[in-house]
C-alpha cells in the first residue's frame, strides 16, 4: 500500500458530505447575530439620509428631533468629524487611482442618494427614526453626475473639483501581438458591446453593529456583521484614534456576506464612533430599505470588446475596452478600482492567445458606491469573453464546443503565464468541458433543440469556459498598502476530555467555514467530528487573519487548520509514546485514540492522555514536552493566486411572442482542487449560479437621470426565486495546488462568473434563427423584443 | 424601516366599525389581512393614526350562493377563494386568478376585499371583477348601498368607497358553464402583472369581456376589442387595442412593451376561449 497523504488519513473527513456543526443551532433559531444580542444600556441609532444624489447641506435643525420622545443624542457630520477621521480608499499597487477623503457623515455635501448625514440616537430604532422624520435640513440641490458615459464629458460636473476630473482610476495592459492578430487579413473579427447592469448583493440579514466603548478600560468592542474583523480592527483603530489592541471585533454569526461585508460603510463608522461618544453600547441595524442604496453596488459596466478568429477556429486575440462607474467615492479599504481591473486581468483567461490588449476606465458618478461583490470582476469578463467566443464560432460557422476544445489551454500545459500576466499552476479546461458536455449530453440536446425549432419552440445552449482567482496572497492588497491579512492561522487544542477546540482566523458567514475547518482537524488530530468545536470571528480569541472573502476560507484558512492538526497530533504522540514506552512513530491517532500505527490496535485513549497531562503531570518525565496546543499560520507563497477553472451550460427557452425566458436547465463543471466537504462545495455552485442567474435575468440597480434609485426595495429589485430556477447539476475536477498539503483552492464564486456568459450565449442560441441577439444583462423581455424587433 | 406610532382596535361587529369610523374619521384604516398596508406603514409611506382590525367581524365572512348569485364574503382570504368549491363552479376566473397573486404566505392572509379597496391597478381581482360584472356591496352605519364594479374602480388607488364605508362582500351571477381565462406575464412568479387579462365570456352568442390589469391608472375594458373578437377578427381585436389602452413607461419597459405584450396576451386568451 502506498504511503498514506496528509489529508488522506485512515479516519480522514475530507472529501465527505458531513452536517455542519452549526446547522442545527441555526436552524433551531438559537443563533446570535447581531439584531439578536441586547447589552445593558444599550441604545439605538438611525441615520437621516440624503435624499438627493448630490446636494450642498445649507443648514440642519434638528431642535424638534432633540426634544423628541427617547432620543439621546442628535449628531451631525461637523461633530462626527471630531470623533472620527475620515478615509481615502487607494492603495499603491493600483497606479494613479485617487478618491476623495470620505466622512462617517457627510459633513457640507451629500454625494448620493442614500448618503448618510446626521445620526439620531434613540432608546429605541422606532424612536430614533420618529426623530429623524423631525429633522430639517435645507438642501441646495446640486447638479449630479450620474451617467457614466458622461462622466469624463467637458460640461459634466466634476464631483471633487481638487481631483481635478471624474477619472478615478485607468489601466491599460497590452500582451502579445494584438495588432498584427487583426490585421491578418485572413481572419475574422467579431466585435460586440455588452453592458453588464448594476446590481448589488443582497444578504438574507442586513449590515448591522453594536458597538460598546468601555471608558474605564479604554476599549471597544464592535459585534459585527462582517467577513473580516482583523481588517475592522485595524480601521476602527485608526479613525477612531485608537491603538489596535484596544479594539476587539466579534462577527458571531452572519447571514450572508458575498463581499457586501467586507468593507467601510460610514454608517457602521458612525455607530463606533456614537458608541465612543456616548460611552455606552450603540447598535445600527440597516434595513432593507437603506441597504438597497447603501449596501455597495457592483458591475455597473459598459464594455466594448472584439476578438480575432482564424477561419480554422484559432482564437488569436482580443481587445477589451471597459468602462465603470463607481459612485462618489472609491471604496475603503480595498477600493472600487478592483473590479475594473480585474475585468483587465480576467478577460480571454482560459485560452491560449497571442494578442490581447485591455483598458479599464473608472469614473466616479453621484451614485451607491460600488466595490467588491461576490465573484468581482469574474462575470463581466466571462460573459465578454465567452460572447465573443460564441460570435467567432457562428462566424466561422463551427460548433461552440468545438470552438472551445480548440483554443482552450491545454491540460498538460502548466505552469503558464498568459498574456494578462496571470499565472496558472494547473488547470483543467479540457477535463472540465468534457465532462460538462457528457453530463449534458450535448449531442442529444442539440437534436432536441433542433427539433423543436422546426415547430416554432426556441430553446438554445449556451456554454462558457471560465477561470476563477482563489487563494489571494499578499499581492491582492497587502502590496498596496493595506492591512488586510493574506496569512491566516488556527490554533487547535487538546482538553482533558479529549475534545478538541479550534480557533481560525478565517470567517463564517453561512458557507460552512466552521464544517470545513471541524472536518480537516478531526482527521489531521484523529477524533470523531462530533468532539470538535470551532471558534471563528473574535479578534480577541483566534488567530491573526484575513477573514473570509476572495474564495481563500478553504485554501488559506484549511491549510492552516490542517498544519496546527498534524502538529497537534505529533505532539500528542510523543506524549503517548513517552506514557506507552512506544517510538512515536509507531503510534497514530485515531477514532479519538492513540493506536499502535501498524495494527490499528487501541493504546491510549485522549481522555486519559488529557488526564495524566493536565491533572497528574506529576507522573511524566520532567522534561517531557506537554504542550497540548497547536497554532499554525499559512499565507500562499508561490503564486500569486491559486487560479481555479470550470465550464457551465444553460438550457433555456425564449418565448419570442413575450420575450421571456425559461431556464430548463443549469450545468456546472468546476475545479477547485480537494474537495473537503462535496455538499458544502456544490451548494457553494448553486447559490453562486443563482446569483449569477439573477444578474442575468433579474437583478439590476436602475437610476433616474437625476440619481434616484427606482429599484429601492425587493419588489422592484428583482431577486431570483426558487420557481424560476433550473435544476443545477454540479460536478467536479480535482486537481489539488501543489503548494499546500491540503490541495485545496476557492469554490466560493465559481458559480456566479461563469452562469451570466452561459445564460447570455443560450439566449443568442436560442434567437439565432432570427439574427436576433443581447448582449446587455439583464435580459429583459423589452430587450428581447427589441433585438427581436417587436417592439 | 419600523412604522410610525399607531393606535390599535379590534372590532367584533359591523357597528362597531361604524362606531369607530365615527370617532377616528379621517385617521383610522381598516387592517384586513394586512399584506399591503402592513408593508404601506413599515415604508412610512402611510402613517393612520388607527388601525381598526375587521378581521374578527364575522358579518364580513362566508362563500354562500342563493338566487343564482354568488356572495363572497370581503374577509374571504386568496387561499380559500382558490379553493372554494361554489367559486370553481359558478366564478371559476377567481379560481383561475388566485394562483397568480404573490405567493401561498400572502394568499392565505390577504383578502378580497382589501384587494378590490386597494384597487391596485396591476392585482388581479379587481380586473376579474370588472370582467365578471360583480356587484360590490359597501355598507355603511346608513345600509348597504350596491356599486357595479365598473362604476367602483374610479383611478389610480381610487375607489367609490367613502370614508364611513366598508366594502362587505362582493356579488356575482353564477357564470357556471362559461368560458373564462387569466393570462398574465409577471417577471416572477407571485408578481404583480406586467400586464394581464381576465377574459370572461357570456351565454353562447353573448359577448365577451376583456378585462386588463397592470396597463393603466385601474383595470379597465377594452369594448372595441370586445366586439371585434366577438365578430371573429381577432387580428381586429388586437388593432383596436392600441387605442383603449395607454399603458404607462416604467421599470419593465417602454409603453410599446405593453402594447405588444397586450396583443400576445389577447391572442393567446381567445384561444383558451375557444378550446373552451
Ligand atoms: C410580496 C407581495 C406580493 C403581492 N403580489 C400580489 C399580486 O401578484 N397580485 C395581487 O393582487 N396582490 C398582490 N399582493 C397584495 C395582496 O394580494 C394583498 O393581500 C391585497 O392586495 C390586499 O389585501 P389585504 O387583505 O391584505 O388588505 P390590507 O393590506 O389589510 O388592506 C389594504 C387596503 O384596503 C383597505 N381595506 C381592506 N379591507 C377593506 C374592506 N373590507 N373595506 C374597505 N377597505 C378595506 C385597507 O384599509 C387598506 O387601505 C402582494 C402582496 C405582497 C406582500
Amino acid at each position: 500500500m502506498s504511503e498514506l497523504s496528509a489529508v488522506d488519513r485512515p479516519n480522514s473527513y475530507i472529501g465527505r458530505s458531513v452536517p455542519r456543526p452549526n446547522a442545527k443551532r441555526l436552524l433551531a433559531g438559537r443563533g446570535q447575530y447581531v439584531d439578536d444580542l441586547r447589552l445593558p444600556r444599550m441604545v439605538h441609532v438611525a441615520f437621516l439620509r440624503s435624499p438627493h444624489a448630490h446636494a450642498r447641506i445649507l443648514a440642519i435643525d434638528s431642535t424638534a428631533a432633540k426634544a423628541a420622545p427617547g432620543v439621546v443624542r442628535v449628531v451631525t457630520g461637523a461633530e462626527m468629524a471630531a470623533v472620527c477621521t475620515p478615509w481615502v480608499g487607494v492603495l499603491h499597487h493600483l497606479k494613479g487611482l485617487k478618491s476623495a477623503p470620505q466622512h462617517a457623515l457627510a459633513i457640507d455635501r451629500a454625494c448620493w442618494q442614500g448618503e448618510p448625514v446626521v445620526a439620531v440616537v434613540a432608546r429605541t430604532r422606532a424612536e430614533a427614526e420618529d426623530a429623524v422624520g423631525l429633522i430639517e435640513v435645507a438642501w441646495e440641490a446640486l447638479p449630479a453626475a450620474v451617467d457614466m458615459e458622461a462622466a469624463l464629458a467637458a460640461g459634466t460636473l466634476v464631483i471633487h473639483p481638487e481631483l481635478g476630473d471624474n477619472l478615478a482610476f485607468q489601466r491599460e495592459h497590452v500582451g502579445g501581438e494584438p495588432d498584427s492578430c487583426f490585421a491578418d487579413p485572413d481572419g475574422v473579427v467579431v466585435q460586440a458591446t455588452f453592458h453588464t447592469g448594476r446590481h448589488t448583493g443582497v444578504c438574507l440579514e442586513g449590515r448591522a453593529i453594536l458597538a460598546d466603548w468601555n471608558p474605564a478600560e479604554g476599549r471597544l468592542t464592535a459585534y459585527h456583521s462582517n467577513q473580516a474583523p482583523h481588517m475592522m480592527q485595524t480601521v476602527f483603530a485608526k479613525h477612531l484614534g485608537l491603538r489596535e489592541g484596544d479594539v476587539r471585533v466579534i462577527c458571531r454569526d452572519v447571514g450572508g456576506s458575498y463581499g457586501i461585508k467586507v468593507h467601510v460603510y460610514p454608517d457602521e463608522m458612525a455607530t463606533a464612533a456614537l458608541a465612543r461618544m456616548l460611552a455606552r453600547p450603540v447598535k445600527f441595524s440597516a434595513d432593507r430599505i437603506e441597504g438597497m442604496v447603501s449596501d455597495i453596488h457592483a458591475r455597473d459596466h459598459r464594455i466594448t470588446a472584439r476578438a480575432a478568429v482564424t477561419k480554422d477556429g484559432t482564437i488569436t486575440a482580443m481587445e477589451i475596452d471597459d468602462l465603470t462607474g463607481i459612485g462618489p467615492y472609491s471604496v475603503y479599504p480595498r477600493t472600487s478600482a478592483v473590479e475594473g481591473n480585474q475585468v483587465v486581468n480576467l478577460c480571454g483567461g482560459p485560452y491560449g492567445l497571442r494578442g490581447y490588449k485591455a483598458r479599464t476606465t473608472v469614473v466616479f458618478q453621484n451614485k451607491t458606491p460600488t466595490c467588491q461583490y461576490r465573484a468581482v470582476g469574474h462575470p463581466i469578463a466571462t460573459a465578454v469573453t465567452e460572447g465573443l467566443v460564441d460570435l467567432a464560432a457562428e462566424a466561422i460557422g463551427m460548433d461552440p464546443a468545438e470552438i472551445r476544445r480548440r483554443n482552450l489551454l491545454p491540460d498538460d500545459g502548466y505552469p503558464f503565464r498568459n498574456l494578462a500576466n496571470l499565472a496558472f499552476e494547473g488547470l483543467s479546461h479540457h477535463a472540465c468541458l468534457t465532462k460538462l458536455l457528457a453530463m449534458m449530453d450535448y449531442e442529444a440536446l442539440k437534436a432536441e433543440r433542433d427539433a423543436l425549432r422546426a415547430k416554432g419552440v426556441y430553446r438554445g445552449i449556451g456554454i462558457a469556459s471560465f477561470i476563477e482567482l482563489t487563494n489571494p496572497s499578499p499581492f491582492m492588497y497587502g502590496i498596496g498598502g493595506a492591512r488586510i491579512s493574506a496569512m491566516d492561522g488556527a490554533t487547535v487544542r487538546l482538553d482533558p476530555d479529549g475534545s478538541i477546540a479550534i480557533a481560525s482566523g478565517v470567517t463564517e458567514q453561512g458557507q460552512g467555514t466552521e464544517a470545513m475547518l471541524a472536518q480537516i482537524v478531526a482527521g489531521a488530530v484523529g477524533v470523531d467530528l462530533s468532539r470538535v468545536r470551532v471558534t471563528t470571528g473574535d479578534t480577541e480569541t483566534t488567530p491573526y487573519g484575513g477573514g473570509t472573502w476572495a474564495s481563500r476560507g478553504a485554501g488559506i484558512g484549511g491549510e492552516a487548520a490542517l498544519q496546527a492538526g498534524n502538529a497537534l497530533r505529533e505532539q500528542i504522540l510523543v506524549i503517548a509514546g513517552a506514557m506507552l514506552q512506544a517510538a512515536p512513530e509507531s503510534l497514530d491517532v485515531r477514532g479519538g485514540a492513540v493506536v499502535d500505527r501498524a495494527t490499528g490496535a487501541e493504546r491510549l485513549a485522549l481522555e486519559e492522555l488529557g488526564r495524566i497531562v493536565y491533572f497528574r503531570g506529576d507522573t511524566l518525565p520532567k522534561d517531557l514536552p506537554r504542550e497540548l496546543v497547536a497554532t499554525r499560520h499559512y499565507t500562499p507563497k508561490d503564486y500569486p493566486f491559486a487560479f481555479t477553472n470550470g465550464a457551465q451550460a444553460s438550457y433555456l427557452e425564449v418565448d419570442v411572442e413575450t420575450g421571456f425566458v425559461t431556464l430548463l436547465k443549469h450545468w456546472c463543471v468546476e475545479d477547485c482542487g480537494t474537495v473537503i466537504n462535496p455538499m458544502l462545495v456544490d451548494e457553494q455552485i448553486r447559490g453562486g449560479v443563482v446569483q449569477g442567474l439573477g444578474g442575468a435575468l433579474l437583478e439590476h440597480c436602475v437610476y433616474s437621470p437625476e440619481g434616484q434609485l427606482l429599484t429601492g426595495s425587493l419588489a422592484d429589485y428583482l431577486l431570483p426565486m426558487a420557481g424560476e430556477m433550473p435544476d443545477i447539476a454540479v460536478a467536479h475536477v480535482e486537481t489539488p495546488t501543489k503548494e499546500s498539503a491540503l490541495g485545496a483552492k476557492g469554490a466560493g464564486e465559481a458559480g456566479t462568473a461563469g452562469a451570466p456568459a452561459a445564460v447570455q450565449n443560450a439566449i443568442n442560441d436560442a434567437l439565432r434563427p432570427f439574427g436576433a441577439r443581447v448582449f446587455a444583462q439583464p435580459f429583459t423581455p423589452a430587450r428581447i423584443l427589441t433585438a427581436l424587433g417587436k417592439i | 424601516m419600523k412604522p410610525a406610532p399607531f393606535a390599535y382596535a379590534r372590532a367584533a361587529s359591523l357597528p362597531e366599525v361604524f362606531d369607530l369610523l365615527d370617532r377616528h374619521g379621517e385617521s383610522a384604516r381598516l387592517l384586513a389581512g394586512g399584506q399591503s398596508l402592513v408593508a404601506a406603514l413599515n415604508l412610512r409611506l402611510s402613517s393612520p393614526g388607527i388601525l381598526l382590525d375587521i378581521n374578527g367581524v364575522e358579518a364580513l365572512r362566508g362563500i354562500g350562493f342563493a338566487d343564482g348569485v354568488l356572495r363572497i364574503g370581503a374577509l374571504t382570504r386568496h387561499a380559500e377563494l382558490g379553493a372554494d368549491p361554489l367559486v370553481a363552479r359558478h366564478a371559476p376566473l377567481l379560481a383561475r386568478a388566485v394562483p397568480h397573486i404573490a405567493h401561498a404566505a400572502i394568499r392565505t392572509r390577504g383578502t378580497i376585499g382589501g384587494s378590490l379597496a386597494l384597487a391596485d391597478p396591476a392585482a388581479e381581482l379587481p380586473a376579474c371583477a370588472l370582467a365578471l360584472d360583480a356587484t360590490l356591496v359597501l355598507a355603511s352605519r346608513g345600509g348597504e348601498r350596491r356599486v357595479a364594479a365598473v362604476d367602483f374602480f374610479q383611478g389610480l388607488y381610487q375607489t367609490a368607497l367613502r370614508g364611513d364605508e366598508v366594502l362587505a362582500a362582493v356579488e356575482i351571477a353564477s357564470r357556471a358553464g362559461q368560458a373564462c381565462t387569466l393570462q398574465e406575464l409577471a417577471r416572477r412568479h407571485g408578481d404583480y402583472a406586467i400586464v394581464g387579462l381576465a377574459a370572461q365570456a357570456g351565454p353562447p352568442g353573448a359577448g365577451v369581456a376583456l378585462a386588463w390589469f397592470g396597463v393603466g391608472g385601474t383595470p379597465l375594458r377594452t369594448p372595441r376589442a370586445e366586439a371585434a373578437l366577438v365578430a371573429g377578427d381577432l387580428a381586429g381585436a388586437q388593432a383596436a387595442l392600441a387605442g383603449e389602452i395607454d399603458p404607462p413607461a416604467d421599470l419593465h419597459g417602454p409603453p410599446a412593451l405593453r402594447h405588444h405584450l397586450a396583443r400576445v396576451l389577447l391572442g393567446r386568451a381567445a384561444a383558451a376561449l375557444k378550446g373552451h
